[in-house]
């Protein structure tokens, strides 16, 4: 046990599982001997070689679908893509392929990989180094979608992602990476996918957000913890499946919901849990449902523009006040 | 149609039994085929998609591998290489129909995307192209596992425009992963003729862009394309990386019954007679006396007898389970 950063932690947790399990594999650009733009495969390909932490051309694509085959082969594939923006040009190959396999097979053939990015916005990357782009995945039968927003958790979750039979999509905040620090267990230890976490308990409202909402959400509790308002806050921690239950009894308890994200707001995950909330828990709700995330607009690189897109803890505040007001 | 050889290739270390066994599952995937244009027509199956014209490279070139053992990644158009893997006409007519027990998809998937856990022959999709890096991904495995096996990715010239044939044969031949990219060459994509594909030369020639062995053989001859596949897969197996195989052939079909075939006169039509495999390969086993006339013809009434019989059985059997539609999403627990 001792206090790591959440890429450490994701660090730990694909050399620990390359250790024990000999058919995990990492392949992406710069993985293997640089060890990732982000450090977090650092040192595998010098411990496992060339072919377990394997460095590809800049070719998505067959980052993907290497990844699609090799897991039909019988591998463990983790397959980066350097940035969740450049996920895209193996959107076909992740949304055609690796979601459809099992179903179009009757059961027959299965692809547990792991496609994992960073993402989120932040730390100045511009349009290119800063998007979310999980909504589009979460809208996809077929697929598991991962936001860790703590070390623990995302050790937990990676291991989790990795002993998976199917595809999961895994993201990692950029601007989390090295964050904060918690105390991680050294040894093997799982967190359910599809399972939600209550990071603070309130009685006043609750904010139902993931990833680094998790902490905006966290700094307007603590805000407004003086005023009498008691804030709850629910990490969701897998978008997809979500885990309803747990949305369900937040607002059973406070009557009151904010769903937060960095995603763009329209079409996004809150519209969903709001549309869930509606059709769902309808007597359990007190107040409209509020729902906070970035301008529907790309990530300008210059600070004053890209502070201007993406929401902030006094935004939340704001917010806050004004529901637990209503 | 460069490839063509006047005479065929030899049969070398194959026998005349051999040939002869190539020659009924050509035929037979012949008559199946045409027996799936008439369910389209007469509305009992809402699609076909059919290998007339590619019988030759299908069954030369699978029969060359080892079942079981080495990958098969299929696309659309492989019929006859589902029959020489072992798949009965009774199996792929129950996928024709979108029947229960259509042993590749259950039902799901459009008909004559061939899957089979046993044979080593992943799902395949609709999608142009996407299982080439798949193929590679299962000879990374081999590498990494250190397992022994070969690869084998099956396409048309169309998949040679996409992305994801260039980068899995890219990263194929850096890492000599043992792979063979066998492209049937029927000289259209759909409608849009190879000139407005390939700027020039044909596919085989795409492989010096890779540093890859590339060969042109006449898909019309199933000894020619058996040998090939077999050179390609030992020299895949010893180290010497991928073969891109172009076999050239003709599709003398349409390209599927979503497709009126209007972009091709009947002359032209016409002049492919000549280079019809199954026509071809008649012609040589009975030259060379490894069947009569008459032992063929009645060859044929056996297949075609046993066809009917199929289909009857295949009408009959039971219908998917709406009930059982959103099965398979994720893996069950036994599954897992």
């Amino acid at each position: 046990m001792s206090e790591k950063t959440i890429s450490e932690a994701i660090h730990d947790a694909l050399r620990d599982e390359m250790a024990r399990d000999r058919r995990v594999v990492m392949l992406g650009e710069d993985v293997g001997f640089k060890g990732g733009v982000f450090k977090i495969t650092e040192g595998l390909q010098q411990e496992f070689g060339e072919y377990r932490s394997f460095d590809t051309p800049i070719a998505e694509v067959a980052i993907a679908g290497i990844a699609i085959g090799a897991a039909m082969s019988g591998l463990r594939p983790v397959a980066e893509m350097q940035f969740a923006d450049y996920s895209l040009p193996a959107y076909d190959q992740i949304v055609n392929e690796a979601a459809t396999i099992r179903y179009r097979s009757n059961g027959m053939w299965g692809v547990p990989v792991v496609f994992r990015s960073p993402f989120g916005a932040g730390v100045h990357g511009g349009l290119y180094h800063s998007q979310s782009v999980e909504a589009a995945f979460c809208h996809i039968p077929g697929l598991k979608v991962v936001i860790p927003s703590s070390p623990y958790d995302a050790k937990g979750l990676m291991l989790a992602a990795i002993r998976d039979p199917d595809p999961v999509m895994f993201y990692e905040h950029k601007k989390l990476y090295r964050r904060v620090r918690e105390e991680v267990p050294d040894g093997d230890y799982t967190v359910p996918l599809g399972v939600a976490k209550v990071q603070r308990e309130g009685t006043t409202l609750s904010v139902i957000t993931y990833g680094i909402g998790v902490y905006w959400a966290l700094e307007a509790a603590r805000t407004v913890a003086t005023e009498g308002i008691s804030v709850e806050v629910l990490d969701l921690r897998t978008l997809a499946p979500m885990d309803h239950d747990a949305i369900a009894a937040t607002v059973a308890k406070t009557g009151k919901v904010l769903v937060l994200h960095e995603d763009n707001k329209t079409m996004g995950i809150g519209a969903e849990i709001a549309a869930f909330l509606s059709e769902q828990c309808f007597d359990s709700l007190d107040a409209p449902i509020a729902r906070i995330g970035a301008a529907d607009c790309h990530i300008p690189y210059s600070a004053e523009q890209e502070n201007a897109i993406i929401p902030n803890p006094q935004i939340v505040t704001d917010m806050v006040r004004k529901l637990a007001a209503y | 149609m460069s490839s063509l050889a006047a005479t065929p290739t030899a049969l070398g270390d194959l026998t005349g039994d051999d040939l002869l066994r190539m020659y009924r599952t050509m035929v037979t995937a012949r008559l199946l085929a045409d027996r799936f244009w008439i369910l389209s027509r007469q509305g009992k199956t809402h699609f076909v998609i059919t290998s007339q014209g590619h019988e030759a490279a299908q069954v030369g070139s699978t029969s060359a591998l080892v079942r079981g053992v080495d990958y098969v990644y299929t696309y659309y158009r492989s019929m006859s290489v589902a029959l020489t893997m072992g798949f009965t006409p009774y199996d792929l007519l129950l996928s024709v129909l979108g029947k229960r027990d259509d042993p590749y998809s259950g039902g799901r998937q459009l008909p004559n995307h061939p899957s089979s856990k046993t044979w080593r022959m992943p799902t395949g999709s609709s999608s142009i192209a996407t299982h080439i890096p798949h193929a590679v991904g299962s000879a990374y495995a081999a590498r990494v596992l250190g397992e022994e096996y070969v690869s084998v990715a099956y396409f048309g010239e169309g998949a040679t425009s996409k992305g994801d044939f260039h980068e899995a044969a890219s990263i194929a031949s850096i890492h000599k992963l043992p792979v063979i990219f066998f492209c049937e060459n029927n000289h259209y994509a759909i409608s849009v003729p190879e000139r407005l594909e390939i700027p020039a030369g044909g596919v085989a020639a795409r492989a010096a862009g890779y540093a890859m062995r590339g060969v042109r053989i006449d898909g019309l001859d199933p000894v020619a394309v058996f040998h090939a596949t077999k050179e390609a897969r030992e020299i895949a197996l010893n180290g010497g990386g991928p073969t891109l195989i172009e076999a050239e052939c003709v599709r003398l079909v349409a390209h599927s019954s979503d497709d009126n075939d209007r972009y091709r006169t009947s002359e032209m039509l016409d002049a492919l007679k000549p280079f019809d495999p199954v026509a071809r390969t008649r012609a040589r086993v009975i030259e060379h006396g490894l069947i009569t006339e008459d032992a063929d013809t009645a060859m044929r009434a056996t297949i075609t007898a046993d066809l009917r019989k199929a289909l009857e059985e295949a009408e009959a059997a039971p219908a998917a389970d709406p009930d059982e539609a959103r099965r398979h999403l994720f893996a069950e627990d036994h599954e897992a």
